[in-house]
């Protein structure tokens, strides 16, 4: 069934649990190193290796890193919470339980409002608890593919991480905008904790990811159909595609007569649809209970409200502040905010660039970019100081707009600063009339028609005769110059 | 003599060159090698370790360097402290051979302090048990009776101390491991405070009940040990800042004068043994006699205490024990290439765990399940409130409270090891100060036909030093009576085959 | 309090444990008469009665978020059965967690 005539049946639910990695120096409950891509292991010890004997000790900046996101989530902080084991085998657990929180989160009941396409939709947060992540296992042997390889590498490094989970409450009433809601959700909750600075919160690289619970309920019936979990959907692009797909597909199996199966699904990124894993079952009973080794963590109202007083601006408020001070229209500057170049504008604000240019830069031509290179844009090896250095050459003329892309290109290539860029590859525009008089004359004896029409007046034709120049000058010229030219040539 | 003689003696005799730690440790050394084979007290013995430990401490002391009172003095370590130079096995299959990359907090500060550590000893697997008969490596003998149990889970330490095969040890205590195994061995051993030692590195059963603590022929070793091993860790989050450093001058007190004593009258009359009782009965005769006054406190909960324990620790330990599965370290079973890691798994546990820890692990698995946690572990986690209350109570009247540590001597192997609800009455009065995270410890008064009986001393949380204050003054005052220690009464050991 | 083998296959299920038919069948009476002489907790602690979960409560213990040294690989790897570059080695992992 496609979107529109399953969204004219059915009222879609959305339930979003997102696990944010913590951007502290050391794991959650160890002084190993929190570091993403190190050699295989070397960030372990008896504790995240889950060795016999090895006690956890809660990293102090962790728990400060949640009750700060808990507040910018408008949360209530706990004023008394625990963590607890949640008891399951895996072999990339090394204690066979995971250290998390279960009846005691240190954050719960909040909101945050996110915007699509101008209307507002307030997302509740039933809680934001603490937890530690997994190892990583890479299947080995001969088709180095979970079905049918030989055996499994396990590297610790990653066990122990700290992580924040963020479960929201049911979110209803979206409609056929529930696909762009839970993407705007994702993408405000990546700008809010980068804006806190507790996470570095790539996608690509899983510091922020997310599962989608998605159910269906006949339109207008008030109720909550039965729900499946899409797991590990790391993009906003495909959140928004795996919860269309949910929902496309349930009201399939719904027309037809059938019913939902409650089961954890596994989206695929390059077909764009979700496949069946594991069905929740009653084996699911993790045994919880509270951690012996760990003490209850109870946050005095004078620390909460220190915390409280570090949080950075609410985004909303910001993005306000921001449109006023650029000038830009309600679409110019959702544009940014949808490529997630607010704060990339915004640093490139900053370091000089006009607004309008800093948009250009990083909403078109990097957005594009990093489009193709399947990165984050903020991943892409430009700073918004070089950006704002490529403008600077622009406006000062020894670029054309044409040339600053091959800077630009030169600077992710990692050839240097832009100034440099343009001295290596000899990007300067061509200020010497002599070699630019020649190219013009060669171009208007190559055509006589046009040179003719431009002559009798009709100076519109000019513009045939100024792209073949560039080519001729390899674009090395400044195009303003070119016309001048030929018109004066041909007077 | 030498073997016969105490920690503290030995500390100062090697500290004054009277002698050398060589010689200490040669001299335990080549008695274990006598007698381990009657006692399997010993699980490993590293006797090369130990001489050149010895020698390297003797150097220093000879080029003036000082040490603490028992550097020099040779040591057991219970087989669940992890060791970088030794196996660490737990007495199962499960870690057979397993060499840890790291050493328990409480071994680091052996090391630290000279002691010498001449080996791992004997317990009940993973600490589940009260004779050792649990062990995957075979029971430990008792010294006086070696048809009998030493006590468990930490009998290879205590059997190890009343046969002078080491002077002092280091024990476990979750419900009271170090206690009873003291009590039928007519040995010292001490459970501090929860807290009061630092748990890490050691391998955990029940992380909120379990304490590392000494073990020992006098209270005055058993403070010198105390405080060598206890105080803050911050490795270990539940660790305390408590000074230890008055523990071995309380040893050595001889008046008991203002002490208020409590006798828990839940833990007497019924249900012990007639010379059990009779021993208990003159020990409160002699605290009296000591200046201190007696009185009945009665401590209700203490009646559900062991089924509180015995819910909460197999609870707490099921999930503990779930780390061991054959990927990382440790046995793995049935790995043909065939299973997945998953059958992998369970199979290395299957295997690699006895009887007991599986008994325990699924009872422990009930009683967190779903639609059974709030009847067993909850109801077990508010009978821990009541317990403390009861504490909280009692000790508003009294210093210190007293009972029998074990309603029985030693008993038979085989004769509990097939009913585990008798034996987990071997724990009916050690388990409510685990709950309650007291301090607490069994100190010999005497000999009911032949064997060993305890008298269990229990303080609030934090107040170790009295455990010592009363455990010296009554130990001061019987080997006057009985014109030497309690050991010297044992029978003569027998070399096996000899 | 009847316990069935039945019962003790599923929490050795539960508890990743391999146990035989007769394994189950031998542990299910014993594990039955444990549980009914530990039902006694039911008898006392009311509703009123908070949950003890450690023995000397305290809060707010934290570490500082200061680097330390790790284990060398090696170190890490001393007990692994099995290893293969710098990783341990383990039967292929067929479930999802």
């Amino acid at each position: 069934m496609d979107f529109e005539d399953a969204l004219d049946q059915f009222d879609p639910a959305l339930g979003l649990e997102v696990h944010v990695e913590l951007n502290t120096a050391t794991k959650m409950f160890c002084g190993c190193a929190n570091a993403f891509g190190a050699e295989p292991n070397t960030n372990t010890c008896p504790v995240c290796l889950g060795l016999p004997g090895s006690l956890p000790n809660i990293n102090g900046k962790a728990v400060e890193s949640a009750i700060r996101l808990g507040l910018a989530l408008n949360c209530q902080i706990a004023p008394y919470s625990r963590m607890a084991r949640k008891n399951y085998f895996y072999p990339d657990m090394t204690k066979n339980f995971q250290t998390s929180q279960y009846d005691e989160p240190i954050c719960h009941d909040g909101y945050v409002d996110v915007e699509v396409d101008g209307e507002t939709f307030r997302v509740e947060i039933e809680r934001a608890h603490m937890e530690e992540d997994a190892g990583k296992s890479t299947h080995a042997g001969s088709t180095g593919r979970l079905q049918g390889s030989e055996y499994s590498l396990l590297d610790y490094n990653r066990a122990g991480v700290p992580l924040i989970e963020i479960v929201t409450k049911p979110v209803i009433g979206a409609g056929a905008k529930a696909p762009q809601v839970a993407s705007a959700y994702v993408a405000h909750l990546r700008e809010l904790v980068k804006a806190l600075g507790i996470s570095e919160a790539r996608m690509e690289r899983g510091n922020l990811r997310c599962d989608a619970n998605v159910s269906i309920a006949p339109k207008g019936s008030h109720a909550l159909g039965t729900r499946t979990e899409t797991k590990n959907v790391n993009s906003l692009r495909s959140i928004e595609r795996a919860v269309r797909f949910e929902i496309e597909r349930q009201a399939d199996v719904l027309a037809d007569g059938g019913s939902v199966v409650q089961e954890t699904r596994h989206f695929d990124e390059s077909s764009g649809t979700t496949s069946p894993g594991r069905p929740k079952s009653d084996a699911d009973d993790y045994r919880y209970f509270a951690e012996p080794d760990l003490l209850p963590i109870a946050p005095s109202p004078e620390w909460i409200e220190e915390l409280r007083a570090t949080l950075p601006e609410p985004p909303a408020e910001r993005r306000a502040r921001l449109q006023e001070a650029w000038g830009f229209t309600d679409i110019d500057f959702r544009s940014i905010v949808a490529a997630g170049a607010l704060d990339l504008v915004d640093a490139t604000v900053a370091a000089g660039a006009k607004p309008a240019h800093a948009r250009k830069w990083w909403v078109s031509e990097l957005a594009r970019r990093a489009n193709e290179a399947g990165v984050e844009l903020d991943a892409l090896a430009i700073t918004p100081a070089q950006v704002a250095g490529v403008q600077r050459l622009v406006d000062e003329g020894v670029v054309t707009d044409k040339l600053a892309r091959d800077v630009i290109d030169g600077v992710l290539a990692g050839e240097g600063e832009p100034q440099e860029v343009v001295e290596a590859r000899g990007l300067v525009v061509v200020s010497d009339t002599g070699a630019l008089s020649a190219a013009v004359d060669k171009v208007i004896e190559a055509n006589p028609d046009v040179a003719e029409k431009i002559r009798g007046g009709k100076v519109q034709a000019a513009g045939a005769l100024i792209g073949q120049i560039m080519k001729e000058m390899k674009g090395q010229a400044d195009a303003a110059k070119v016309r001048e030219l030929i018109l004066e040539k041909l007077a | 003599m030498l073997h016969t003689l105490s920690a503290s003696e030995l500390g100062r005799m090697i500290a004054a060159g009277e002698t050398t730690s060589v010689e200490v440790t040669r001299v335990f050394l080549d008695r274990i090698q006598q007698y381990n084979d009657t006692l399997n007290a010993f699980l490993h013995v590293d006797r090369e370790g130990a001489l050149e430990v010895a020698a390297a401490v003797d150097a220093r002391l000879a080029a003036g360097e000082q040490l603490g009172p028992l550097a020099g003095v040779p040591i057991g370590v219970k087989d669940n402290f992890c060791t970088t130079d030794q196996p660490t096995t737990c007495g199962s299959r499960m870690l057979e051979g397993w060499v840890p990359p790291y050493d328990s907090t409480v071994v680091a500060r052996l090391r630290e302090a000279g002691l010498v550590i001449v080996g791992k000893t004997n317990m009940d697997e993973f600490a589940m048990g009260s004779s050792t008969e649990t062990s995957a490596f075979g029971p430990t003998r008792n010294p006086w009776d070696t048809d009998r149990i030493p006590g468990g889970s930490g009998g290879g330490s205590a059997a190890a101390v009343a046969a002078h095969l080491v002077p002092i040890a280091l024990g476990s205590d979750t419900g009271g491991s170090i206690r009873q195994p003291a009590a039928v061995t007519g040995t010292v051993g001490i459970k501090p405070t929860y807290g009061g030692v630092s748990r890490y590195g050691v391998v955990a059963m029940a992380s909120s009940l379990d304490q590392p603590g000494p073990c020992a022929r006098t209270a005055e070793d058993a403070a010198l040990l105390h405080q060598v091993i206890g105080g803050y860790d911050p490795m270990d989050a539940t660790s305390l800042h408590l000074d230890v450093d008055g523990l071995a001058e309380a040893a050595r007190a001889t008046s008991l004068e203002g002490l208020r004593v409590g006798i828990v009258e839940e833990f007497t009359g019924e249900g012990f043994e007639e010379g059990v009782q009779a021993r208990f009965d003159e020990a409160v005769a002699l605290l009296e006699e000591l200046g201190a006054t007696v009185t009945r406190v009665s401590c209700p909960a203490f009646h559900y205490s062991m089924a509180a324990y015995y819910l909460i620790q197999p609870a707490e330990l099921s999930s503990n024990l779930a780390r061991f599965d054959g990927m990382r370290y440790g046995l793995r079973s049935g790995d043909d290439g065939t299973r997945s890691a998953e059958e992998v798994m369970s199979a290395s546990r299957g295997d690699g765990f006895g009887k007991e820890a599986k008994r325990r692990i699924i009872i422990g698995t009930y009683a967190l399940s779903a639609g059974y946690a709030d009847q067993y572990y909850g109801q077990a986690q508010k009978v821990r409130t009541l317990i403390a209350r009861d504490f909280e109570a009692a000790f508003e009247q009294c210093d210190v409270l007293i009972s029998p540590t074990t309603t029985t001597v030693a008993f038979r192997f085989g004769e509990r090891s097939e009913d585990p609800v008798a034996m987990y009455m071997s724990d009916l009065c050690t388990t409510p100060s685990n709950l309650a995270g007291n301090a607490s410890a069994s100190f010999p008064i005497g000999l009911s036909e032949g064997l060993p009986v305890g008298l269990q001393v229990i303080a609030p949380v934090g107040e170790d030093v009295r455990l010592y204050r009363v455990g010296g003054a009554i130990e001061h005052a019987l080997e006057a009576r009985w014109g030497g220690a309690l050991l010297e009464q044992a029978p003569e050991l027998k070399q096996k085959g000899a | 309090m009847a316990v069935t083998p039945d019962d003790i296959a599923r929490l050795a299920g539960l508890a990743r444990l391999r146990l035989s038919e007769q394994e189950c069948a031998e542990l299910a009476p014993e594990i039955g008469v444990i549980l009914e002489s530990m039902r006694r907790v039911q008898e006392v602690a009311g509703d009123d009665v908070p949950l003890t979960t450690h023995a000397v409560p305290r809060t707010n213990v934290f570490r500082d978020d200061v680097v330390r040294p790790s284990l060398t690989p090696k170190e890490a790897l001393s007990g692994a059965p099995a290893s293969e570059d710098g990783r341990f080695r383990v039967p292929a992992i067929l479930g999802e967690d």
